[in-house]
């Protein structure tokens, strides 16, 4: 495999050699009994692949949030939905190919998919702008769930984005403004919205599409309020120091689920997602299936005031000093 | 309306003070100022500390109680420097109508945030030096003869950084104004979501937004005033999303820092890129008032913007 992680080469030392083994023509001339061999990695294989992906650190989850080979928006469009539609454009300035939309069905359900997308090699990089949508991605955004919403189509966000564009092209076309109306017409929406962070959840850029009836994060995706790398700079002075920002900002899966930031995990093959993105699309199908039939049952105007407390209730504050407790509802 | 903000008063020490400006006539102040770096140690010895500011932009030496009187803008050049929270809400509303919401609310330290020191030290300290809570005071007063909900940010505490408690007060505020019905009012200045608080500082993005969007669906008003510097999480949500967007001359006002987009770019920044001079000429904002005029353009505009609701509120 190519890009192997520094934590994955174990595993695929073993793999090397397993199919070396396989492959071996004369492995029954020689009179050898190389089953045994075989199988005996094998069960090295799979007992090493257990060992290091149930203990992987904040840091390795960022680097697999981040691996290349991992699959992006639009694998999940052609392999978890059929029929995806593309819709371009904002309408008001240009086409973001770093934010996708369209129709697509879910099991045969007419939804609209919105999704950032990077690119896998250079040239698609630069046409994908390595997944950092400008203001014109968000506002493509709005315009499609408020399609979506007129027509009653349940939308799905896949969140993919080390965070929005930062240049002078955004700052003139106003980015932030961008975001905080999706932040704001989101929730208003009358639609089921169900967010999904299938790889790097990178701050405001993320969240400018995860306003949401339900949250829910792949394994070994991460949510953050900064980079790792950037909350090191700045709190650290070194960037080098983004392995113990990565520890101490939570923003692995598990630690959001504990902290009530997201609504569920979508668990990963074993070796993440991009060991096996077949078995990783009919897994999140699954998931994006329950949580549509769950969200669409609840009458529309009791969902909006779900969603309003979803994010209403987030916070932890205390009312005087040396007193700990919630944000008391209002 | 006109108020002339830049020559409200002579500027005392220009004429009175010669130890203050030494040698340069206030016609050559622009001339001579930068050279004159050796005059700075006789200034010192002469002016007793904490008595004098000098102006950033015109190196004018101005009497810090003047400054104050002036609400922080240079007498002579019009700079504006930093206002604290307090300050701006006394220049704003009528004597003793500020009824001061959630005073006591403090930050938690969900985290168990340490990096190179912790998140509780911080606190304690920034409680200690600033006097303040946190980043943010939010209340309900009565401006001209507007009650109003009104929330003003204090880039003292902690850069104006928004975590679980700028986010909680204002959306209570936010929640107050919807329910009272009542116009709302931002001062924003942040360096955007607070590290320490991780998520939970980037959901407040959320949380504020969406009450904002009530407060909006019921045709409430919301004048959003950007102050230096405004950015980030703060400029990508409540910030960003008035009836009215208005900024004070000069503020650094954008989503990503200079730094970053420089870096990321690889290219020369354009000039006063990212200044309100430049958003207002990019079409996105609406107006630039100087602060000494803040006060009138926000009756002003609430008049108009409540005239739909017939008399002004009393409540």
């Amino acid at each position: 495999m190519k890009h192997p992680l520094e934590f994955e080469k174990p595993i695929l030392e073993l793999q090397r050699k397993l199919d070396e083994l396989r492959k071996h023509p004369h492995a029954g001339s020689l009179g050898l009994t190389l089953e045994d061999e075989v199988s005996r990695i094998e069960r090295k294989l799979a007992e090493t692949r257990r060992e290091v992906f149930s203990n992987l650190t904040a840091w390795q989850r960022v680097q697999l949030a981040r691996h290349p080979r991992r699959p992006y928006t639009l694998d999940y469009l052609r392999d978890t939905f059929t029929d995806f539609q593309e819709l371009h454009g904002d309408r008001l300035f240009a086409d973001d190919r770093a934010m996708v939309g369209g129709f697509a069905r879910l099991q045969g359900q007419p939804v609209m998919v919105i999704g950032t997308q990077k690119g896998r090699d250079t040239k698609e990089n630069i046409l994908r702008n390595f997944g950092s949508a400008h203001p014109e991605g968000y506002r493509k955004a709005l315009r499609l769930m408020r399609l979506a919403d007129k027509f009653g189509l349940p939308i799905i966000t896949l969140i993919d984005t080390a965070g929005a564009y930062p240049g002078v092209g955004a700052e003139e076309r106003h980015i932030a403004e961008a975001i905080a109306v999706n932040l704001r017409e989101m929730t208003l929406l009358e639609v089921p919205i169900i967010a999904v962070v299938i790889g790097e959840g990178g701050s405001g850029g993320a969240l400018g599409i995860g306003v949401a009836d339900r949250v829910l994060i792949l394994e070994n995706a991460y949510y953050s309020v900064i980079s790792p790398e950037g909350c090191a700079a700045i709190l650290w002075k070194d960037r080098a120091a983004a392995q113990r920002a990565a520890e101490a900002l939570r923003i692995t899966a598990t630690d959001l689920l504990e902290l009530g930031l997201v609504d569920e995990i979508v668990p990963e093959p074993l070796g993440g997602a991009h060991s096996d993105p077949t078995t990783m699309a009919e897994t999140l199908k699954v998931y994006l299936l329950r949580h549509l039939h769950e969200t669409e049952a609840i009458e529309p105007s009791e969902r909006l005031r779900l969603r309003y407390e979803k994010f209403r209730r987030i916070g932890q504050v205390a009312e005087a000093p040396g007193v700990l407790g919630p944000a008391p509802t209002a | 309306m006109s108020t002339t903000p830049f020559v409200r008063k002579p500027l005392a020490g220009d004429a009175a003070e010669p130890a203050v400006t030494p040698v340069v006539s206030p016609s050559e102040t622009t001339l001579i100022r930068k050279p004159k770096l050796g005059t700075g140690r006789t200034r010192k010895k002469d002016i007793p500390e904490g008595l004098w500011t000098k102006c950033p932009k015109c190196s004018t030496l101005i009497y810090d109680k003047e400054l104050d009187e002036n609400l922080k803008v240079c007498l002579k050049c019009g700079h504006h420097f930093p206002a604290g929270a307090r300050e701006r809400i006394n220049s704003l509303v009528e004597t003793c109508s500020f009824e001061e919401m959630d005073a006591g609310m403090i930050s938690v330290d969900v985290l168990k945030f340490t990096g190179v020191a912790s998140y509780a030290s911080k606190l304690a300290s920034y409680w200690k030096t600033t006097g303040l809570k946190d980043a943010v005071v939010t209340g309900i007063g009565t401006i001209g003869t507007f009650r109003v909900a009104l929330g003003v940010m204090d880039f003292g505490f902690l850069g104006g950084s928004m975590g679980s408690v700028v986010g909680e007060k204002l959306t209570r505020l936010i929640e107050a104004a919807t329910n009272k019905e009542l116009p709302l009012v931002i001062i924003s200045t942040s360096g955007g979501a607070r590290m320490y608080e991780g998520m939970f500082s980037l959901m407040q993005m959320a949380k504020t937004s969406a009450a904002l969007a009530y407060h909006a669906k019921a045709r409430l008003p919301y004048i959003s005033v950007l102050t230096h510097p405004t950015t980030a999480g703060v400029m990508a949500s409540y910030a960003s999303l008035g009836d009215l967007i208005i900024a004070e001359p000069g503020a650094m006002i954008g989503f990503a820092g200079p730094r970053v987009i420089k870096d990321t770019t690889q290219a020369e920044l354009p000039a006063g890129f990212q200044t309100a001079e430049f958003l207002r000429d990019h079409g996105l904002i609406d107006d630039i008032v100087p602060r000494l005029e803040l006060k009138e353009r926000l009756v002003c505009f609430i008049e108009f913007l409540l005239h739909h609701r017939g008399q002004p509120s009393q409540r």
